[in-house]
C-alpha cells in the first residue's frame, strides 16, 4: 500500500496582524493573523526549508522523485524544482518537475504521487505566497508557506505514517477565481456561484471518496476542508457528516490560506497531533474537488515532526504592515545609496553548485580544517586536492561576532551579519535574517536557512544566510 | 632566499601631493597633471627625465595610458597597478625597485582616484561576476566587528572603547584642521563624534575615513645621484609587503583583535631598516586609519605598545601630534581624506614634508629622530593586504 512516509510544513516567521491594515488604510484587514515570506524568501526558498524538514524526520529516505508544485512560482520556463533538488543535493539521476500555475496543482501533486504505479518515493514539495490588493480580502485571508510529503510504498525501510485508503476527484470547468498572467490580483465571480458549484462537487466527491475507502463519515476522526473559496469550505464542512469534533481548524487564524501548499501544510498540522490507528480525510476545493482519505500506521508512534507546524505558529512574530506591503513590491521606501547587487553569472554558479545551494565546502583530509566556501589548497598545512565535501546545512553554529550594517545595499536594510562557528568544525561569515537587530547576542546559537539574497536582471540569487536557533527548532 | 630590502639604495627626491577633497570641478587628468607636475618641479626634472613610471589607481582607470594620456608621454614605459587600498604604495614599490635594480635612472610614481564621479557615498568596488555568494558588506561593518573583539578581550568597557575611539577620531581632526590639503579641515569634540549616525556596528560617521579624490607622486632615484636633485633627499631603508591568504575569514582561530598581515609586513621592515625600538627610534608614523578601531589595533600591530596597552596610551596622548610619537600628523584617512590610490603616496608625502622640516610651523613635529613610518593596507579583518615602509635623512 502506499502512504505519506514523512511530512512537514514550513510556515515563515513574519505575521501581519490583520487589524493592522485598517490601522492604515481605515478598512479592510480583520481578525487574527497571517503569515509572511521575509523578503528573502520565495515559494523555491520555502519549499526547500519544507523539504527540509520532511526530510529530516525521514533521514534515509533518498526519493525517486522531486515535484514541486506552486501558484506562484519564482520563474517561468525554467523549472524551480532544480534549485530545490541542488540545496537538498539530490543525486542528479532523481528528477526534479514544477507542477505550476493554477491552486489545484497542489493537491494535484499530491494526489498523484499516492496514487501511482505503486513503485518509487517522492518527494512532493508545495508552496504559495497569496496575497491581493491592499485592503482586499485575499490580502487578509491569503498566507504563504510551504509544505513538503514523502510518498511512497509502506516498506521496513520507509515506513509509511498514514496509508492511503483512497480518494476521489470530480473536475468542472467554471470561472469562480481566475489571475490573468502578469497581474498582481486575482479575481473573482459572484460568490454565491462558487459556492453552488464548490459545495455540489464536495459532497459528491466526498461520498465517493468514502465509498472508494470503504469507510463512513461517522468514523472520520479528523478532517478540513481546504480551498481560497472560504463560503464555500464552511459550507461543506457542515455537510460532510462527521461528528462535529473531527472537523479540525484549517490555520486561516492563524497562517492564511496558503493556496497550493495549504493541502500539505494541513496534512502536516493534522498528522502531527494525530494517534496511530485514525481516519484522516482532507478536501481541496478549486476547479473542482478532491477527496484525500487516510488511516494512520502505527509507525507513526515512533515518526516526530522535525519542527512542528505548532511550534512554528506560535514562534512567528510580528511584521509591520508598511514591511508587508514594502516586501510585497506594493510601495517603494528610499533604498539604500549604494549600488544595487549585478546580476549573478550563470556559469560561476554552476560551477560553484554545491557550495552555493547545497552550502557544501570541503575538510583537508590531514589538518581536519574546514574550508566555506571549499578550497583546492589546505589553510593548514597546504596540502594539495586532498579534501573532501563537507555540508554544513545543517549544522548548527555559534556567533562568534557580529555588526550591523547601516549602509550596504539591502532589499530590507539594514544587514544584520555574523561570523559563525560551526559545531563540529568551520567557519563562515553570513548574513544573519528572521532575525530582530536589537537581539544578537555573541554566543547565540543559529541555523542555516535557504533564502533569496537579491534579484537583479530577474536572476534570484539564492545562497543561504543563518537565523536564531529558536527552541522550537531544538531538535 | 629571503626579503633583503633595498636599504639605502634609493631615494625619494622629489614630490607633490593636490588638496585631497570633493573635487567635483577636477577630473581625474586635472589631479594627475596637478601632482605630476608639481612633483616634476620639487625634482626639478621634466616628464622626458624620467625614464618609467607606475601609475595605482584602484578603479579610476585601467592600463598605463590612464597615466601616459594626460601627462602625454612619448613611448615610456608605464605601468598601472592595483592592490586594494594599497596601490599607491604599490606605485612606488615597484618604481624604488626598478631603479634599485638598475634598469632606469629616474622613475615615477603616482597615485590618483576619482572617487566622487559615482553618485554614492563611501567606496563602491567593481563589480566582478561571480556566483552570487560573496559578502556584500560595507568595509564599515567588517572593521565594526574589530571594536567589540578588541574590548572582550582586553576588558575594555564599551564606554571607554567609545572613549578611546572618539579620541583617535579627535586627534586626527586636531592634526588635520591645521593641514591645508587635508579634506576636513575642522576640529571636532568628542561629544559630536560620539554623537554622530551609525554606520555599522557602534562605528558613527566620524569613526569612517573621508572619501575624497586626490594624487599624490614621487620620483625617486638611486641613492647616489639623489644630491643631484635635492639638498634633502628622503632614503628609502624598507618596503615590505603581506598578503594575506584570506583564511582569516574562515579559521576560527582568528579573533579580530589584531591584523597578521600587518604585523608580518612589520617585521619585515624592521629587519630591512635595521629598527629594533620602533617607538623610540620613529619620528612619527602614518598609518592606514581608515576606521578608528583599525588605527587602535595597528599602534599594538606596528610594535608601537604591547598588545593590550593601546586603547591605554591613546587616551595617555602617546600618539597625539606633539606626543611621545606622533601618529598621523597630517590627518590621516580620517581627515585628509582617501582617494584609494592617492593614499599611500600621500603618507610618503607627508614623511617628505615632516623630515624635511617642511610642514607648516603649526604642524611641523620634533625631528630630532630620523625615521618615518607609513602603512598602508588593503581589504578587511581576515582578507588583508599589507605595506609598511620606512624612510629616512641620513645614510646608514
Amino acid at each position: 500500500m502506499r502512504g505519506i512516509v514523512s511530512v512537514a510544513g514550513y510556515v515563515p516567521y513574519r505575521r501581519l496582524q490583520r487589524s493592522a491594515v485598517a490601522q492604515v488604510f481605515g478598512n479592510g484587514g480583520g481578525k487574527g493573523s497571517r503569515a509572511v515570506a521575509s523578503h528573502d524568501e520565495d515559494t523555491t526558498t520555502m519549499g526547500v526549508e519544507a523539504a527540509r524538514l520532511a526530510l529530516r524526520a525521514a533521514p534515509t529516505v533518498v526519493p525517486d522523485g522531486l515535484w514541486f508544485a506552486t501558484a506562484t512560482p519564482a520563474y517561468l520556463d525554467k523549472t524551480n524544482a532544480t534549485a530545490i533538488h541542488a540545496a537538498l543535493r539530490l543525486p542528479a539521476e532523481v528528477p526534479a518537475f514544477d507542477f505550476g500555475g493554477a491552486l489545484r496543482s497542489g493537491v494535484g501533486t499530491v494526489l498523484n504521487a499516492l496514487s501511482g504505479d505503486g513503485s518509487g518515493t517522492t518527494l512532493v514539495v508545495l508552496a504559495d505566497m497569496r496575497d491581493g490588493m491592499p485592503t482586499s480580502a485575499d490580502e487578509s485571508a491569503g498566507g504563504d508557506g510551504g509544505a513538503a510529503l514523502v510518498v511512497g510504498e509502506d516498506s521496513p525501510g520507509y515506513p509509511a505514517i498514514a496509508e492511503y485508503l483512497g480518494g476521489a476527484s470530480l473536475t468542472d470547468e467554471f470561472l469562480d477565481r481566475w489571475r490573468t498572467v502578469g497581474d498582481r490580483r486575482s479575481k473573482t465571480w459572484e460568490e454565491r456561484f462558487g459556492e453552488s458549484r464548490y459545495v455540489a462537487l464536495g459532497e459528491q466527491a466526498w461520498a465517493s471518496a468514502l465509498k472508494t475507502s470503504g469507510v463512513t463519515a461517522e468514523e472520520i476522526d479528523k478532517v478540513v476542508v481546504t480551498g481560497m473559496h472560504t463560503r464555500s469550505t464552511k459550507a461543506l464542512g457542515r455537510k460532510l457528516g462527521v461528528k462535529p469534533e473531527s472537523l479540525v481548524d484549517d490555520l486561516s487564524a492563524t497562517v492564511g490560506q496558503t493556496g497550493s501548499a495549504h493541502v500539505g501544510l494541513m496534512l502536516a498540522s493534522i498528522l502531527e497531533k494525530s494517534e496511530p490507528g485514525q481516519l484522516v480525510a482532507l478536501v481541496a476545493l478549486a476547479d473542482g474537488a478532491d477527496v484525500l482519505v487516510f488511516r494512520t500506521t502505527p509507525a507513526l508512534a515512533d515518526w516526530s515532526p522535525s519542527d512542528s507546524v505548532a511550534d512554528q505558529i506560535a514562534g512567528g512574530a510580528d511584521l509591520p504592515y508598511g514591511k508587508f506591503l514594502t516586501w510585497r513590491g506594493m510601495v517603494t521606501p528610499e533604498p539604500p545609496r549604494r549600488p544595487e547587487p549585478q546580476r549573478v553569472s550563470s556559469t560561476a554558479a554552476w560551477r560553484n553548485e554545491d557550495w552555493k545551494y547545497g552550502f557544501v565546502g570541503s575538510k583537508d583530509r590531514s589538518s581536519e580544517a574546514v574550508h566555506l566556501p571549499p578550497s583546492r589548497i589546505s589553510m593548514k598545512g597546504g596540502a594539495v586536492d586532498d579534501m573532501e565535501p563537507i555540508g554544513r546545512a545543517d549544522s548548527v553554529a555559534t556567533i562568534a561576532t557580529y555588526t550591523i550594517d547601516h549602509l550596504a545595499y539591502s532589499p530590507s536594510p539594514p544587514i544584520v551579519f555574523a561570523v559563525l562557528d560551526f559545531d563540529g568544525g568551520g567557519r563562515f561569515p553570513v548574513e544573519l535574517t528572521d532575525v530582530e537587530p536589537d537581539s544578537v547576542e555573541i554566543g547565540d546559537r543559529v541555523t542555516m536557512t535557504f533564502r533569496k539574497l537579491f534579484t537583479a536582471d530577474g536572476i534570484h540569487d539564492y545562497f543561504w544566510k543563518a537565523k536564531p536557533l529558536r527552541a522550537s527548532a531544538a531538535d | 632566499m629571503g626579503s633583503h630590502g633595498i636599504k639605502d639604495q634609493v631615494a625619494i627626491v622629489g614630490m607633490g601631493c593636490t588638496r585631497f577633497a570633493e573635487h567635483w570641478d577636477k577630473s581625474l587628468d586635472d589631479l594627475i597633471v596637478e601632482a605630476a607636475g608639481d612633483t616634476f618641479a620639487s625634482a626639478g626634472v621634466t616628464k622626458d627625465d624620467v625614464d618609467a613610471y607606475w601609475l595605482g589607481t584602484a578603479q579610476s582607470g585601467m592600463s598605463g595610458i590612464t597615466l601616459a594620456r594626460p601627462l602625454q608621454l612619448e613611448g615610456k614605459p608605464v605601468t598601472r597597478v592595483e592592490n586594494y587600498c594599497t596601490t599607491g604604495s604599490e606605485a612606488l614599490r615597484a618604481a624604488a625597485y626598478a631603479v634599485a635594480s638598475g634598469a632606469y635612472d629616474v622613475a615615477m610614481a603616482v597615485g590618483a582616484e576619482k572617487v566622487k564621479d559615482s553618485g554614492y557615498q563611501g567606496l563602491n568596488a567593481y563589480p566582478i561576476p561571480n556566483d552570487g555568494t560573496a559578502r556584500t558588506l560595507t568595509a564599515a561593518a567588517m572593521f565594526s566587528m574589530v571594536a567589540p573583539a578588541y574590548g572582550k578581550k582586553y576588558g575594555v568597557s564599551e564606554d571607554e572603547l567609545s572613549e578611546v575611539l572618539a579620541r583617535i577620531s579627535w586627534k586626527n581632526h586636531q592634526n588635520g584642521a591645521r593641514n591645508p590639503r587635508a579634506q576636513f579641515r575642522k576640529e571636532v569634540s568628542t561629544e559630536t563624534i560620539c554623537a554622530s549616525p551609525r554606520v555599522a556596528g557602534r562605528l558613527g560617521v566620524f569613526d569612517c575615513a573621508g572619501v575624497a579624490d586626490g594624487a599624490a607622486a614621487a620620483i625617486v632615484v638611486r641613492a647616489e645621484d639623489a644630491h643631484r636633485y635635492t639638498d634633502k633627499p628622503i632614503y628609502i631603508k624598507a618596503l615590505s609587503f603581506a598578503a594575506g591568504s584570506g583564511s582569516g575569514l574562515i579559521d576560527p582561530e582568528y579573533d579580530y583583535t589584531w591584523f597578521p598581515e600587518c604585523v608580518l609586513a612589520a617585521e619585515d621592515a624592521y629587519r630591512q631598516a635595521g629598527i629594533t625600538d620602533p617607538r623610540g627610534q620613529l619620528a612619527m608614523a602614518e598609518v592606514h586609519d581608515c576606521f578608528t578601531p583599525t588605527e587602535l589595533v595597528l599602534m599594538e600591530d606596528l610594535g608601537f605598545c604591547a598588545r593590550g596597552t593601546a586603547w591605554k596610551e591613546v587616551l595617555a596622548g602617546t600618539f597625539d601630534r606633539t606626543g611621545e610619537l606622533p601618529i598621523n600628523p597630517d590627518g590621516g584617512l580620517k581627515s585628509f581624506g582617501h582617494p584609494v590610490g592617492a593614499s599611500g603616496l600621500r603618507m610618503f608625502f607627508e614623511t617628505w614634508l615632516q623630515l624635511r622640516g617642511e610642514a607648516t610651523p603649526e604642524r611641523q613635529i620634533d625631528t630630532d629622530r630620523k625615521l618615518a613610518l607609513t602603512h598602508n593596507l588593503g581589504g578587511y579583518p581576515g582578507e588583508m593586504v599589507s605595506f609598511v615602509s620606512v624612510v629616512g635623512t641620513e645614510l646608514g
